[in-house]
C-alpha cells in the first residue's frame, strides 16, 4: 500500500495545521466569550496534536502518536480546571464576559 | 529521579493524612520530609545519570536547581501554616497541591525528552491555575485565575506546537539526539521555526517583555502566597528550563537571532524597571521588578553553556529576596483589602525585624554589595562582558541604578514616617519572623560565601 503520506505530500498537513493553530490564536486574541476562548484554546493544541500524527506517519516512527495521547490528557485536565474557574466567576459576577473582568489594573 | 519519586509519595501522604484526618500533622510533616529529601539532593548533587530511556536526566544543573526548588517549597508550605488560618479544613489539599507544583518544577529541569519536559510545563501550570483562583468568593483571584489560565494555555499551546515542529525537522523527542541532528545537519525551516515558538512560549512563562501585560494583574489578584510562589519558584523555574532549552537547541542559530534576544532581554530589564516606578500597589511592584530580574537572568543567554553557576547564584539571590520580601508583605497586609505601598509606613517602629528583612531584601534585589543580589549582577556582568555584550552590560548597570530607586523609596518610607503614622506595633505570627529572617540571613551567607553555590558546579 502506498503511503498517504506520500501521495498528499507532507507540506499539506503542516500548511493546514499553521491555518488550524492562526485560527485558534485569531480566536484567543479576537473573541470574548470565555467558552469560545477555551475551544480555540483547544483548536491550537488538536493542530499540534495532528502535525504530530502526521510527522509521526512521514518518519515512520511511533512516537508522536504516543506523545498525541500525553497531549490529549494533559489538554482534558487543563479545560477541566478551566471550567471550574470559569464556574466560580459566573457564581460571583453572573456572566461568562471576559470583558466584566477589569478590577486588576494600574 | 528519586528526589522525584520521594516528593510524589510525600504528596499523596498529605492527601491520606487528611483522609485519616491528621490535619495538624501535614505541614510539620511536610516541612520534614521535604527537609530530608532536600539532604539527599544536595547530597547526591554530583550524581549523573539517565533514567527510563533518557525520559529523565539528572545533571549537576538539575540537581542544583532541583534543591534550590525544594528549598523554597519548604519555607512556602512553613508559610502556609498561617496563612490558611482560616481554611484550615483544606490545608491537605494547598500543600499536596504545592508539592505536586514541586514535581513539575524538577521535570522541568531535569527533562530529557520533549514529553517530560512538556508534562513537567503542563503539571506546574495547572496547579499554579488551581492555586490562582484558590479565594474563590474573591473575584480578583477569580480574574486573575482567569487570565493566568487563558495566556498560560496560550503558551502551553505555541510550546507543543513548537515542539510538533522540532520532531518533525529531527524525527526525535530526545533533546540530546535532536541536539547532535542540529549540530551535524542542515534541517528544513520548521526546525528553526519550531524552535522559536519554544522560545516564545517560555518567554511567556518568563515575564519577558513583548509577552508581560499578564504578570502584574495576575500577581496582584492572586492570593499573596500563590504570588510568593510565582514571582520566586515559578520564575526561576521557567528561566532554568529556557537557559536549558536554549543550550540545547540554540546552538545552531544565526547571529541575528542571537540579537533579537539581546535585545528582548534590554526592553525586559527597561520596561521592568520604568513601569515599576510608577507602582502605588506593593504587589504590582515586586511584579514589575521580577520582570526586569528576568532580563538580568535572560542576560545568561549571552554565554550559553558557561553561564549555568553565574544563573544559578542570581537564580538563589533573587528567589530568597522575593521569598523574604514577600513574607513581609504578607505579614503587613494580612488584613488590608489592597497592598499598598502606604501601608508600610513607620514599619521601622512598628515592627522593627520586619523592616530590616524587607530593607534587605530590597537592597539585595537592587545589588547593592555584601548582599547576595549585587555578586549575582556582578557574575552575569562580567560574563556578558568577557562574551563582547558591551551594550547590555552598559543597559544592564543603568537599569540597576533605576532600580535602586524604587526599592530605596519603600525603605525611605519604612524609616522615614514616624511622625506621622502613630500607629500601633504590629503583631506578627512567630513563624513569618522566623522564615523572613531565615530568608534574609540566607542572602547574607549566600553574598558573603558565593563560592557556596558556585562551587556546586565543579
Amino acid at each position: 500500500m502506498e503511503n498517504v503520506i506520500e501521495i498528499i505530500g507532507i507540506e499539506k498537513y503542516i500548511y493546514l495545521s499553521i491555518i488550524l493553530f492562526c485560527i485558534g490564536v485569531f480566536g484567543i486574541l479576537f473573541r470574548r466569550n470565555a467558552i469560545i476562548m477555551f475551544m480555540c484554546i483547544e483548536i491550537m493544541l488538536n493542530s499540534a496534536n495532528m502535525l504530530l500524527v502526521a510527522f509521526s506517519t512521514y518518519h515512520q516512527d511511533a512516537q508522536g502518536q504516543v506523545f498525541v495521547f500525553f497531549t490529549m490528557a494533559v489538554a482534558a485536565a487543563e479545560v477541566a480546571v478551566g471550567l471550574a474557574i470559569l464556574v466560580t466567576i459566573y457564581r460571583n459576577i453572573g456572566s461568562i464576559d471576559i470583558d466584566k473582568l477589569k478590577n486588576l489594573k494600574g | 529521579m528519586n528526589t522525584l519519586i520521594a516528593i510524589g509519595v510525600l504528596a499523596v501522604l498529605v492527601l491520606i493524612a487528611e483522609i485519616i484526618n491528621l490535619r495538624k500533622m501535614v505541614i510539620p510533616m511536610t516541612v520534614i520530609g521535604l527537609l530530608g529529601i532536600l539532604g539527599y539532593t544536595v547530597c547526591n548533587i554530583s550524581v549523573v545519570e539517565a533514567y527510563y530511556n533518557n525520559m529523565f536526566v539528572s545533571t549537576r544543573f538539575s540537581n542544583a536547581f532541583s534543591s534550590l526548588f525544594i528549598a523554597l517549597t519548604i519555607f512556602i508550605v512553613a508559610l502556609s501554616n498561617d496563612f490558611y488560618k482560616n481554611e484550615f479544613t483544606k490545608i491537605a489539599d494547598y500543600v499536596s497541591l504545592k508539592l505536586f507544583l514541586l514535581m513539575g518544577a524538577i521535570c522541568m529541569v531535569s527533562f530529557g525528552n520533549m514529553a517530560m519536559f512538556f508534562l513537567g510545563l503542563e503539571i506546574l501550570s495547572i496547579t499554579l491555575y488551581i492555586l490562582c483562583g484558590a479565594d474563590r468568593k474573591n473575584i480578583k483571584s477569580n480574574e486573575s485565575a482567569m487570565k493566568y489560565f487563558l495566556l498560560g494555555s496560550f503558551a502551553s499551546g505555541i510550546v507543543l506546537f513548537g515542539i510538533a515542529l522540532i520532531y518533525g525537522a529531527t524525527g526525535s523527542f530526545d533533546i540530546a539526539q535532536i541536539s547532535n541532528i542540529a549540530v551535524s545537519t542542515s534541517l528544513p525551516v520548521w526546525y528553526a521555526l519550531g524552535a522559536t515558538m519554544i522560545i516564545i512560549g517560555m518567554l511567556f512563562k518568563v515575564a519577558a517583555v513583548p509577552f508581560h501585560f499578564w504578570a502584574p494583574d495576575v500577581y496582584q489578584g492572586a492570593p499573596t502566597l500563590t504570588t510568593t510562589i510565582m514571582s520566586t519558584l515559578v520564575k526561576v523555574t521557567a528561566i532554568a528550563t529556557l537557559y536549558k532549552i536554549s543550550v540545547n537547541l540554540l546552538h545552531q542559530m544565526p547571529e541575528s537571532y542571537m540579537n533579537a534576544l539581546i535585545f528582548i532581554t534590554i526592553i525586559t530589564l527597561t520596561v521592568g524597571n520604568i513601569m515599576a516606578i510608577r507602582q502605588d500597589n506593593m504587589k504590582r511592584l515586586l511584579a514589575y521588578s521580577g520582570i526586569s530580574h528576568a532580563g538580568f537572568m535572560m542576560m545568561a543567554l549571552t554565554a550559553l553553556g558557561s553561564a549555568s553557576p553565574n544563573l544559578f547564584y542570581y537564580a538563589t539571590a533573587y528567589s530568597f529576596a522575593g521569598m523574604a520580601a514577600f513574607t513581609v508583605l504578607m505579614a503587613v497586609c494580612k488584613n488590608n483589602e489592597d497592598e499598598l505601598i502606604s501601608s508600610f509606613d513607620g514599619l521601622g517602629k512598628r515592627n522593627p525585624l520586619m523592616a530590616i528583612v524587607l530593607s534587605i531584601a530590597l537592597l539585595s534585589m537592587g545589588g547593592i554589595p555584601v548582599f547576595a543580589g549585587f555578586f549575582g549582577k556582578f557574575f552575569l556582568f562580567s560574563q556578558a562582558i568577557q562574551n563582547g555584550y558591551i551594550t547590555l552590560v552598559i543597559f544592564g548597570v543603568i537599569n540597576s541604578f533605576i532600580s535602586i530607586y524604587y526599592y530605596l523609596k519603600v525603605i525611605i518610607r519604612m524609616f522615614a514616617n514616624y511622625e506621622e503614622t502613630n500607629r500601633e506595633k504590629l503583631a506578627v505570627p512567630a513563624l513569618y519572623s522566623i522564615i523572613g529572617t531565615i530568608a534574609a540571613a540566607i542572602i547574607i551567607v549566600v553574598g558573603l560565601f558565593p563560592s557556596l553555590l558556585l562551587n556546586l558546579f565543579n
